[in-house]
C-alpha cells in the first residue's frame, strides 16, 4: 500500500517537476493542495524518528516520505526516504490493466535491459588525462631524438654548422645557354664543334659518351681497374720470369725443359682427346706434319754442322758422344710411327676413336703409358742400340736398370725430370743465396760433370769405405756393416738421384752428432785425404745416416743420461759423505734440508740477497767529494800521483747519514729514495672516468706530441672536439640535418582543429604568413 | 761496367713555394726521443699557464641605455645586431663590429620586459609593462617617417615575456596565462594555463617547435604542446626558477634557472629528477642561455658575474665579472658560439669572449696545431695537482669570495647535521635524498 502510495506521489512529481526545478531543496512544497494535514504528518513522522533515534541505533535512518520527492530529475525516479530500492515493476503495476498502454511498456522493458550511463568525469580529472595523452605522446615524439644525441654527445669531434650548405653545381648547359658566340675566334671553335658533331649545350655528351657512362657504374670501373692492374703485375712478372729463364746458360735445363713441355703437351693432347675430339683430331695432324717435317728434313741426323764436330770428338768426349747419341733418339722418337694399340685403350677411347682406320702413333705412346707399359722402354730401346755403337760404360748400362725399381709408376720419368728442373732451381737459388762457398762449388763441379765424375766418385767411395773399416773396426762393426748394405744398395739408384743428396750434404754435416762423428773419425781424413775423398765418404753416410737416426739417437740420449746423473748426483753424493748420526729426527731435518738444498743448488738466493742490499746500501750512502787536482803545486804526468797529503786535504768527506732504517732488518731491503718534491706533481687519487690505474698510467704515458708521432697521427690525436667556423651562425639542430624527415603537420594545427573561431580571410593570412 | 749514382727526389726536399717550411726528416725512433711524458708534462703546465696569462676575456662594453638593460635579443640573420630592451621603455638595436647603438626606439612606458626577433630577421616584438604587445621593424623608420609600431596589441594584463616561434609567424606571450598569438591577430589563437600564477617567462623549443617551457612565480617549470593546445606536465621545485632555457641541439634537455643559486638542467621526459644541479653562483640566477653547439650554456646572476658552465658538468669552467657591473639580469650567447653578452643593471651590455684566453681572428694553421695540441695536453694532463690548480685558480671579487665560504661552511653543517640525524636515529628510517631529488618538490601530471 505504502508503496503504490509512494509511487503515486512520484508520478504527481514529475508532473510538477518542470515548475519546481528551481526552488531550493530546503523550501517545503507551499503550492500543493493538502498542505495542511500531510504537513502535520510530516512532523509526526519527524518526531517519531527523533525518538527512535535517541537510542542511539540508526541514527541516520532516512525518513519516509510519502509525499512527492524533491530529487526528482527527469533522468531517473528516486525513492529516497522510502528505505527500499525502487522496482519499475512496482511502477507499472497499476498500468497493468489498461491495454492502450502496451506500447510504454514495451518500450519500459526494453529500457530496463540497457545498462545506465556512467557519471561524465570531473572536468578536472578529464584535463589531467588529456594532459597524460599528450605528454606520452610527446615524450615518444621526443625519443627519436635519442639516438643523435647519444652520438653528438660520443662523437669525436662535432663540426659545426651541421648542414652544409651544398655548393650549387650549375650544369654548363644552364650556363652556356644565354651565351652566343660573338668573337670570331669563339665563333670559328663553335663551327669546328657543329662539325665534329660535338653537342654545345644541352646534352653535352655524345650519344657514345653517355652509352659509356650509363654501361659503367663506378664500382663495375673500380673492379675492372683492379683487375687490368693485376692482370698487368701478372705479365709483368711472367715477363720477368721468362726474361731469367732465358739467361740461364745451362743446356742441361734448356733440354729438360723442352722435354717436359713437350710431355705436358702430349698430356693436354690427351685431356682433348677426351674432352674435344675435332680439337683433338686438328692436333694430331699438326703432330703428324711434324713427324713428317721431321722425316724430310735432315735436322737430327748426323749430317749438321755441330753433329759432325760431336763425331769427331766422340771418340774422347764421353759427353759429346752422349750428346749425338741423344739426338738419334730424338729422331728416331720423332719418327717413329707406332701402331700399336692396346684393346683397353680402344674401350676407353671411346666410340668416336673407332671410326678412325688408323690410331696416331703418338695416342698409342700416350695409351701404353696408361696402361702402366714402361715409358722408358723405348728409350732404352734406342739406347740400346745406341750402345753398341758408342760403347756405353758400365755405369750407364747400370742406370736404366737401377730406375726401374723406383720408376715402376707410369709417370716416373716426367716425375724425375720435374724433380731435376726444380733441383736446378733451388741449385740457383741455394747459389744466389749463400754466395759460392767452396763446398757448393765442388758440388756444382761434380754436377755438371756427373758422368765422368761418377767413375772417381765410386773410387773414393770404394777407399774411404776401407778407412772406415780400418779405423773403426772395433767401435762401429755393425754401422759399417749397414753402411757397406747401404752403400751396395747406394749404387742403384741412378745418378740423377744423387744430386738432391749433394746438395743437402753441408747442411746435413752441421748437425751434432755428425760434427762429432766428424771429429772422432775425420781428425785425419782431413788430413791425408783430399777434400774429394772427404765428400765422397760423407756422401755415402749419408743415407746411412738417415736409417742409423734412431740407433745414434739413442746412444746420444744414453751419453745425455750419464751427464745428467753425474751432474744431478753430485750434491747427493756429498750428502752421503756427511756422517749420518743416530737420531732419527735429525736426520729427517737433514733430509729436508738436503732437498731443499739440492733443489736450489744452482742459485744461493741468500747471498744474492745479501749481496742486493749491500750493494743499496753502498747506493744509498752520500759519496765523498774528492777536490784534488792532479799537478796542482807539484809534479803531474803520467804515472804520478798526487800526494796523500794533498788527497787527504781535498777530500770532503760525506756527513753520516741517518741510520738506514733497514740496518737490523737482515732480510729486508727498504727504499728510502722517495723524492718528496715528485710527489707534488702526482696524482693521488684515480680521477674520475677511469677505473683502474693502470688504464690512466697508460693515457698519461702515450705522448701525443708531433715529435713523438707522425704528422697524421699528431693531426688526430689532437683534434679539437668541437670546430666552429668564424662568422658562421650556427642553427639548432634540425631533423633534415640528421636524416629524420620533418613533420609536414604545421605546428601550428591547434588553429585548424578549431575552425569556427578562424574566418576564412584569417586563414588566408595564416598561410600567407607561414610561407614567407 | 755499370755505375751506380746517388739520385734523390727533388719532392723530398724542394719547397714548392718559399713560404713553405723546410721539410725537416723525422726519425721517430723512440730511444732518440726520451722522457716523453716529463717533456709533455712540462708542455702541459706552460701551456696552462699561458691560458692563465692571455685569459682576458672582456672585449667591449656597451653604453647607451638610460636604464637597467632588462633584456636582450639576438639577430637570427646577422651575428653583429643585437637588440636590447631597458626599464625604462627603450629598445636599442646595436652592432657589434662597429660596438656602436644604431637604432633606438621609445617602445613602451615602463619596463620592456621581453624582446624577441621574427625568424626571418625583419621584425621585432616587444612586451611592456604597459599592457601592450607592440611589433616593430627592424630597419626602423625612414627619413622623415614617425616611429611607430607596425602592430599594437592591448591586452588585458600585463606581459612578463615573449618568445617567437622558430618556423612560422606565431608566438607566445605570458603573464597570467601563456597565450599563442597568430602575428596577425589581436586576440590570442589559443591560451593556456594550469593554476592561476604569474608566469614569467615562455620559451619555444627550436627542435621540437611545438613544444613550450614556462616557469611562474609559484615555483613551477609547466610544459606546453601548442599542436594538442595543453599543458603537459609540470615539475615543482624548491624555488621559483626565474627562466629556462631549451638545448638548441637536444630536443629533450632544457635548464632552468632558480633562485636558489643553482640551475637545474632537465630531461623533460623525466622531470622527477634533474640530469644535473649545476651550483657555484652565490645569490639567485637571473638569465640562462645556452651555446649554439649544445656543449656549454652561460647563466648571469644578482651576485654581478656570470658563469659558463658546461652541460655535463656541476661546476663552471669560468666566471666572469668586472668590478664595475652589478646585477646581471640578462645574458645570451652569439649564434657564432665565440661571444657572450650580458646586459645588467648599470645600464651597459658588456661582451665577452666565450673562451677566455682563445686568439681572436684568423689563426695561421700552425697556430692553430699548436692551440690544438695545447688544449689536448692540457686535457690530458688536467689531473695533476700543479695544473689543476692553476687551471682552476680564478679571481673572485671579495665579495662573492667571502660568499662562496661562507656558503661552503653552510652547506658542510647542513651535511653534517643529516648525517648526525643518520647516526642517531633507527637504521633505515632515515633516508638519505640525493642533492638531485632533494630539490624536486613534486612532479604534477
Amino acid at each position: 500500500m505504502s508503496s503504490s502510495r509512494a509511487a503515486e506521489s512520484s508520478l504527481l512529481a514529475l508532473n510538477q517537476q518542470e515548475e519546481l526545478e528551481d526552488l531550493p531543496r530546503e523550501y517545503p512544497l507551499s503550492t500543493s493542495e493538502d498542505e495542511g494535514d500531510s504537513d502535520g504528518e510530516r512532523k509526526h513522522q519527524k518526531l517519531l524518528e527523533a525518538i527512535s533515534s535517541l537510542d542511539g541505533k540508526n541514527r541516520w535512518k532516512l525518513a519516509e516520505r510519502s509525499e512527492a520527492s524533491l530529487k526528482v530529475s527527469e533522468f531517473n525516479v528516486s525513492s529516497e526516504g522510502s528505505g527500499e530500492k525502487l522496482v519499475l515493476s512496482d511502477l507499472l503495476a497499476p498500468v497493468k490493466t489498461s491495454s492502450s498502454l502496451a506500447a510504454v511498456k514495451k518500450q519500459l522493458n526494453r529500457v530496463k535491459s540497457k545498462k545506465t550511463v556512467e557519471l561524465p568525469l570531473h572536468r578536472e580529472e578529464i584535463e589531467r588525462i588529456h594532459r597524460e595523452v599528450a605528454f606520452n605522446k610527446t615524450s615518444q615524439v621526443l625519443s627519436k631524438w635519442d639516438p643523435v644525441v647519444q652520438k653528438n654527445r660520443q662523437a669525436e669531434q662535432l663540426v659545426f654548422p651541421l648542414s652544409k650548405q651544398q655548393s650549387i653545381f650549375a650544369p654548363i648547359e644552364h650556363v652556356v645557354s644565354g651565351w652566343k658566340a660573338r668573337t670570331p675566334l669563339e665563333q670559328e671553335i663553335f663551327n669546328l664543334l657543329h662539325k665534329n658533331k660535338q653537342p654545345v649545350t644541352d646534352p653535352l655528351l655524345t650519344p657514345m659518351e653517355k652509352a659509356s657512362l650509363k654501361a659503367m657504374s663506378l664500382e663495375e670501373v673500380k673492379m675492372r681497374r683492379a683487375e687490368l692492374q693485376r692482370a698487368r703485375a701478372l705479365q709483368s712478372y711472367y715477363e720477368a720470369r721468362a726474361r731469367r729463364e732465358k739467361k740461364i746458360k745451362s743446356k742441361k735445363y734448356h733440354k729438360l725443359l723442352k722435354k717436359g713441355k713437350a710431355k705436358q703437351a702430349l698430356k693436354e693432347f690427351e685431356k682433348l682427346r677426351k674432352v674435344n675430339p675435332a680439337a683433338a683430331l686438328e692436333e694430331l695432324e699438326k703432330l703428324e706434319k711434324a713427324r713428317m717435317m721431321e722425316r724430310m728434313s735432315l735436322k737430327h741426323q748426323n749430317s749438321g754442322k755441330w753433329a759432325k764436330s760431336k763425331a769427331l770428338m766422340a771418340k774422347y768426349d764421353l759427353e759429346a758422344r752422349q750428346a749425338m747419341q741423344e739426338q738419334l733418339a730424338r729422331n728416331k722418337e720423332l719418327m717413329q710411327k707406332i701402331q700399336v694399340a692396346s684393346e683397353s685403350a680402344e674401350e676407353e677411347g671411346g666410340a668416336e676413336e673407332e671410326g678412325e682406320p688408323f690410331v696416331p702413333d703418338v695416342v698409342n705412346e700416350v695409351q701404353v703409358k696408361a696402361d702402366g707399359a714402361n715409358p722408358w722402354m723405348f728409350r732404352n730401346h734406342s739406347s740400346d742400340t745406341k750402345e753398341a755403337e758408342v760403347q756405353g760404360d758400365p755405369e750407364e748400362l747400370a742406370e736404366p736398370a737401377a730406375q726401374e725399381a723406383p720408376e715402376s709408376e707410369e709417370e716416373g720419368p716426367v716425375v724425375a725430370e720435374e724433380i731435376l728442373l726444380k733441383e736446378f732451381e733451388e741449385r740457383r737459388s741455394l747459389r744466389q743465396k749463400s754466395g759460392l762457398n767452396q763446398i757448393a762449388k765442388l758440388v756444382g763441379s761434380q754436377e755438371t760433370k756427373d758422368p765422368s765424375s761418377q767413375e772417381v766418385l765410386s773410387e773414393l767411395r770404394a777407399l774411404s769405405q776401407k778407412l772406415n773399416r780400418e779405423n773403426h773396426q772395433s767401435r762401429k762393426q755393425e754401422l759399417s756393416s749397414t753402411r757397406t748394405v747401404l752403400v751396395v744398395q747406394r749404387e742403384e739408384p741412378a745418378g740423377e738421384e744423387e744430386e738432391p743428396l749433394l746438395l743437402q750434404r753441408p747442411e746435413r754435416a752441421r748437425t751434432l752428432d755428425e760434427l762429432e762423428e766428424l771429429g772422432k773419425e775425420g781428425c785425419f781424413q782431413n788430413k791425408e785425404l783430399p777434400r774429394a775423398a772427404v765428400e765422397g765418404q760423407q756422401l755415402e753416410r749419408n743415407p746411412s745416416n738417415h736409417l742409423g737416426v734412431p740407433r745414434e739417437k739413442k746412444r746420444k740420449e744414453q751419453m745425455i743420461d750419464l751427464q745428467n746423473l753425474l751432474t744431478t748426483k753430485s750434491p747427493s753424493m756429498k750428502s752421503l759423505a756427511v756422517p749420518t748420526t743416530v737420531e732419527e729426527l735429525e736426520d729427517e731435518e737433514r733430509d729436508q734440508r738436503q732437498m731443499i738444498k739440492e733443489a736450489f743448488a744452482g742459485d744461493d738466493v741468500i747471498r744474492d740477497f745479501l749481496k742486493e742490499k749491500r750493494e743499496a746500501v753502498e747506493a744509498s750512502k752520500p759519496k765523498d767529494v774528492d777536490l784534488t787536482l792532479p799537478g796542482w803545486g807539484e809534479w803531474g804526468g803520467v804515472g804520478l800521483k798526487p800526494s796523500a797529503k794533498k788527497r787527504r786535504r781535498f777530500l770532503i768527506k760525506a756527513p753520516e747519514g741517518p741510520p738506514r732504517k733497514d740496518k737490523n732488518l737482515p732480510n729486508v731491503i727498504l727504499n728510502e729514495k722517495r723524492n718528496i718534491h715528485a710527489v707534488a706533481h702526482q696524482v693521488r687519487m684515480l680521477p674520475y672516468p677511469f677505473t683502474h690505474h693502470q688504464q690512466f698510467e697508460r693515457t698519461i704515458q702515450t705522448p701525443i706530441g708531433s715529435t713523438w708521432n707522425t704528422q697524421r697521427a699528431f693531426q688526430k690525436l689532437t683534434m679539437p672536439k668541437v670546430v666552429t667556423k668564424p662568422g658562421h651562425i650556427i642553427k639548432p639542430i634540425k631533423a633534415e640535418d640528421v636524416g629524420y624527415r620533418s613533420s609536414s603537420r604545421s605546428d601550428l594545427s591547434v588553429v585548424q582543429r578549431n575552425p569556427k573561431r578562424l574566418s576564412v580571410r584569417h586563414k588566408k593570412q595564416l598561410k600567407k604568413n607561414s610561407v614567407d | 761496367m755499370k755505375v751506380k749514382m746517388l739520385s734523390r727526389n727533388p719532392d723530398s726536399y724542394v719547397r714548392e713555394t718559399k713560404l713553405d717550411l723546410q721539410r725537416v726528416p723525422r726519425n721517430y725512433d723512440p730511444t732518440l726521443h726520451p722522457f716523453e711524458v716529463p717533456r709533455e708534462y712540462v708542455r702541459a703546465l706552460n701551456a696552462t699557464k699561458l691560458e692563465r696569462v692571455f685569459a682576458k676575456p672582456f672585449l667591449a662594453s656597451l653604453d647607451g641605455h638610460r636604464d637597467g638593460v632588462s633584456c636582450l635579443a639576438k639577430h637570427p640573420k646577422s651575428l653583429a645586431t643585437v637588440l636590447s630592451g631597458a626599464c625604462d621603455g627603450e629598445v636599442r638595436i646595436w652592432n657589434l663590429t662597429k660596438r656602436k647603438c644604431i637604432h633606438t626606439v621609445q617602445a613602451h612606458e615602463g619596463f620592456v620586459r621581453g624582446i624577441c626577433t621574427r625568424f626571418c630577421g625583419t621584425s621585432f616584438f616587444t612586451v611592456g609593462d604597459d599592457k601592450t604587445v607592440k611589433q616593430w621593424k627592424m630597419d626602423g623608420p625612414g627619413y622623415g617617417e614617425e616611429e611607430e609600431p607596425l602592430h599594437t596589441i592591448l591586452g588585458k594584463t600585463v606581459y612578463t615575456g615573449i618568445d617567437h616561434h622558430w618556423k612560422e609567424a606565431v608566438f607566445a606571450t605570458c603573464g597570467q596565462q601563456v597565450d599563442i598569438w597568430d602575428e596577425q591577430r589581436t586576440s590570442p589563437i589559443c591560451s593556456m594555463t594550469w593554476g592561476f600564477d604569474s608566469i614569467s617567462s615562455v620559451k619555444f623549443n627550436p627542435i621540437e617547435t611545438f613544444l613550450l617551457g614556462s616557469c611562474a612565480s609559484d615555483r613551477n617549470i609547466v610544459l606546453y604542446d601548442m599542436r594538442q593546445a595543453t599543458p603537459l606536465k609540470k615539475v615543482i621545485l624548491d624555488m621559483r626558477t626565474n627562466t629556462i632555457c631549451w638545448n638548441p641541439m637536444e630536443a629533450f634537455i632544457f635548464t632552468a634557472a632558480n633562485e636558489d643559486y643553482n640551475l637545474y638542467t632537465f630531461d623533460m621526459r623525466a622531470l622527477d629528477t634533474p640530469v644535473m644541479v649545476h651550483m657555484d653562483h652565490v645569490s639567485a640566477v637571473l638569465d640562462v642561455d645556452y651555446s649554439p653547439t649544445g656543449k656549454d650554456f652561460v647563466s648571469a646572476s644578482f651576485d654581478k658575474s656570470i658563469r659558463i658552465f658546461p652541460v655535463d658538468k656541476s661546476r663552471s669552467r669560468e666566471v666572469y665579472h668586472t668590478k664595475r657591473m652589478q646585477h646581471v639580469i640578462c645574458v645570451k650567447w652569439t649564434s657564432d658560439s665565440k661571444y657572450i653578452m650580458c646586459g645588467s643593471d648599470e645600464m651597459n651590455i658588456r661582451l665577452w669572449k666565450a673562451n677566455a684566453s682563445e686568439k681572436l681572428g684568423v689563426l695561421t694553421s700552425r697556430e692553430k696545431a699548436a692551440t690544438d695540441y695545447n688544449q689536448r695536453l692540457k686535457e690530458k694532463f688536467q689531473h695533476h695537482p700543479h695544473i689543476k690548480r692553476i687551471s682552476r685558480h680564478r679571481h673572485l671579487p671579495k665579495s662573492i669570495y667571502s660568499q662562496i665560504q661562507e656558503q661552503r661552511i653552510m652547506k658542510e653543517a647542513r651535511r653534517r647535521k643529516e648525517l648526525n640525524r643518520i647516526k642517531h636515529s633507527k637504521p633505515g628510517s632515515v633516508q638519505r635524498v640525493s642533492e638531485k631529488k632533494k630539490r624536486v618538490v613534486a612532479v604534477v601530471k
